[in-house]
């Protein structure tokens, strides 16, 4: 603190709060809609403080049949499938782009810089920007509706290959020459010495790529046209629509809640990794 | 680049290249280029015929009043998005930086919103804005304003904006917070001791040495709104009413597999790879060029 100023101070927290509550007032009203019967959720106006129907509505969302009039998978499916995308996605990206970093700073071999510069351009393109083409090839590939198709196409990632590579070049020289004195080779070196020291980047990237599969939309929208494929984020939109007809806004918003939970559990968990691994990888 | 020690040549880089570069080749620069070829491609309504046709398709979109209305729409959103987003989260910056303790405690309650899925920040703003049953829609009717996005096209373009910014504020606060920690203690002081309050300081030496951090935030935001954003306008508009909320990648999508012109569609890929690239090198340059205090 520069100098003490008892109403800057005062004023500082007041904003603060203040942001706090616009930032979350959206989930608020999400949870508070989570929480009342259906009933009581169609009239005007709308709750602003919990009701006593959580639990009931929780089961209902889980396990239940779903909102009357759509066909989507069960709750606890979709949550399951969101999960394993999510961590394929991450565990994928993480295991391909670290063995070839490893490859591009430890190893010299023709083409090492074309190799290279072909893993770059991918950073370029975002999947929205040549969905109709990719679509063709996972169609031709027999990938559609499988956790293959869901997870493959995205698991390609410059931005992680090149965090490694920054990794690698830090870690000095020494420890190679001292490890290949003692006799060990490449891939007991990358075991023994590369992945342990790389431990830290490991779990913040995992955090930043586990967000960033569960929160897929456009790629699972388009690849999954049977219902037990869906995920979680998908099924939303399924449910806005058939809102339009009849809305069960406590289902709705409760499916939104279990949707955005395991991310924002991992950000708030994880805090100091998820920093981390969000201003290394975007930079 | 490369290590000065480095392990004897053998077939083992070419075994660790290969998973992502197979994968590379088939699901980025195949699909990239099929995109670059079909752009050049007409086909006709019944899939029977192709035709190419060089660059008619970019030719057609140049002179479609509805593709440029649909740049300049976008043009607009991610400007709003990043202006809102990025004002909210330097004021919040700002005042959390002051803060000794509990810093932690308001990083933690303004980050979360990161995690959020767009589609899932559109289905809450939709839901609070329902025109009929939303609680923040008949809050407006009550002060005599009426809301209804679904035939207002400037309310549905304000409802995606607010729900797209809303999402952002989280990764723009981190950024700003890391950057007015980074300032000198000492320059803070020094300009306190001149006499400066704590106003002044922050125009006149924060905000400058923060410049880098605001200029790749834009880059960032802009990037954001472009191609994330999809989620939310599928979920909250559908790019209604009246194309109201049609930014290029929505269009892309609905061309492509709803109106199913798929020239078009590609040739509208094209474009916004081109726009992606350049905002990846000015990134980039903005990364080289890096102000260093």
């Amino acid at each position: 603190m520069v100098e003490n100023r008892r109403y800057l101070d005062l004023a500082t927290h007041i904003v603060l709060l203040l942001g706090i509550a616009i930032v979350a007032l959206p989930i608020w009203i999400t949870f508070v809609a989570a929480t009342h019967d259906a009933v009581r959720m169609t009239q005007v106006p709308l709750p602003l403080l919990p009701g006593s129907h959580f639990l009931d509505n929780l089961k209902e969302t889980l396990f239940g049949s779903g909102l009357s009039g759509t066909e989507t998978a069960p709750v606890w499916r979709m949550l399951l499938n969101s999960l394993v995308m999510a961590l394929s996605i991450a565990i994928g990206k993480i295991a391909i782009s670290i063995i070839s970093a490893f490859a591009i700073v430890y190893f010299r071999f023709p083409f090492r810089m074309g190799f290279f510069w072909m893993i770059f351009i991918t950073l370029m393109l975002p999947v929205e920007v040549r969905i109709v083409p990719t679509f063709e090839v996972v169609s031709q590939l027999g990938l559609l509706n499988s956790y293959a198709g869901l997870s493959i196409p995205l698991i390609a990632s410059a931005t992680a290959t090149f965090m490694f590579r920054q990794v690698f070049l830090t870690i000095p020289d020494e420890m190679l020459e001292s490890a290949r004195v003692d006799g060990a080779g490449p891939m007991r070196f990358f075991f023994d010495i590369l992945l342990p020291l790389s431990r830290t980047n490991i779990a913040a990237l995992f955090v930043i790529l586990f967000i960033y599969g569960w929160n897929q939309y456009l790629w699972p929208l388009l690849i999954t046209t049977d219902n037990s494929m869906t995920t979680i984020v998908i099924s939303i939109k399924q449910m806005l629509e058939a809102a339009e007809q009849s809305p069960q806004w406590n289902v709705i918003m409760m499916t939104a809640l279990l949707g955005m939970l395991p991310p924002v559990v991992v950000v708030v968990t994880m805090q100091k990794l998820f920093v981390k691994g969000l201003t290394e990888t975007d930079k | 680049m490369l290590k000065r020690v480095h392990f004897p040549a053998s077939p083992l880089p070419y075994l660790l290249v290969a998973p992502q570069v197979i994968i590379t080749l088939v699901f980025f620069i195949w699909p990239a280029s099929q995109a670059l070829w079909q752009s050049m491609l007409v086909q006709d309504p019944f899939g029977l015929s192709t035709e190419f046709v060089w660059f008619e398709n970019f030719v057609a979109l140049w002179h479609d009043p509805l593709y440029l209305s649909s740049f300049t729409r976008t043009a607009f959103f991610s400007l709003a998005v990043a202006f809102l987003s990025m004002s909210f989260a330097l004021i919040l910056a700002g005042f959390a930086e002051r803060v000794v303790r509990g810093a932690t405690t308001y990083r933690t309650l303004l980050i979360w919103p990161y995690a959020v899925a767009p589609v899932l920040a559109g289905a809450l703003w939709v839901f609070m804005f329902n025109p009929t049953l939303g609680i923040l829609a008949y809050g407006l009717d009550m002060l005599g304003y009426e809301w209804n996005h679904k035939v207002n096209g400037g309310q549905a373009m304000a409802l995606v904006i607010m729900a797209a910014a809303w999402k952002q504020v989280a990764y723009n606060f981190l950024f700003y917070l890391a950057a007015m920690q980074a300032i000198p203690r000492s320059v803070i002081e020094a300009a306190a001791i001149d006499g400066a309050g704590p106003i002044r300081r922050f125009w006149t030496i924060v905000f400058p040495l923060i410049s880098p951090t605001t200029f790749f935030l834009l880059v960032m935001n802009v990037v954001y709104a472009f191609f994330d954003t999809f989620g939310i306008i599928h979920a909250v508009t559908q790019g209604g009413p009246a194309n109201a909320t049609t930014i290029l990648v929505y269009k892309v999508f609905n061309d492509g597999f709803v109106g199913l012109d798929l020239g078009s569609s590609a040739a509208q890929s094209v474009i916004l790879m081109i726009l992606v690239i350049a905002m990846t090198v000015l990134q980039f340059r903005h990364v080289e060029s890096k102000v260093e205090y």
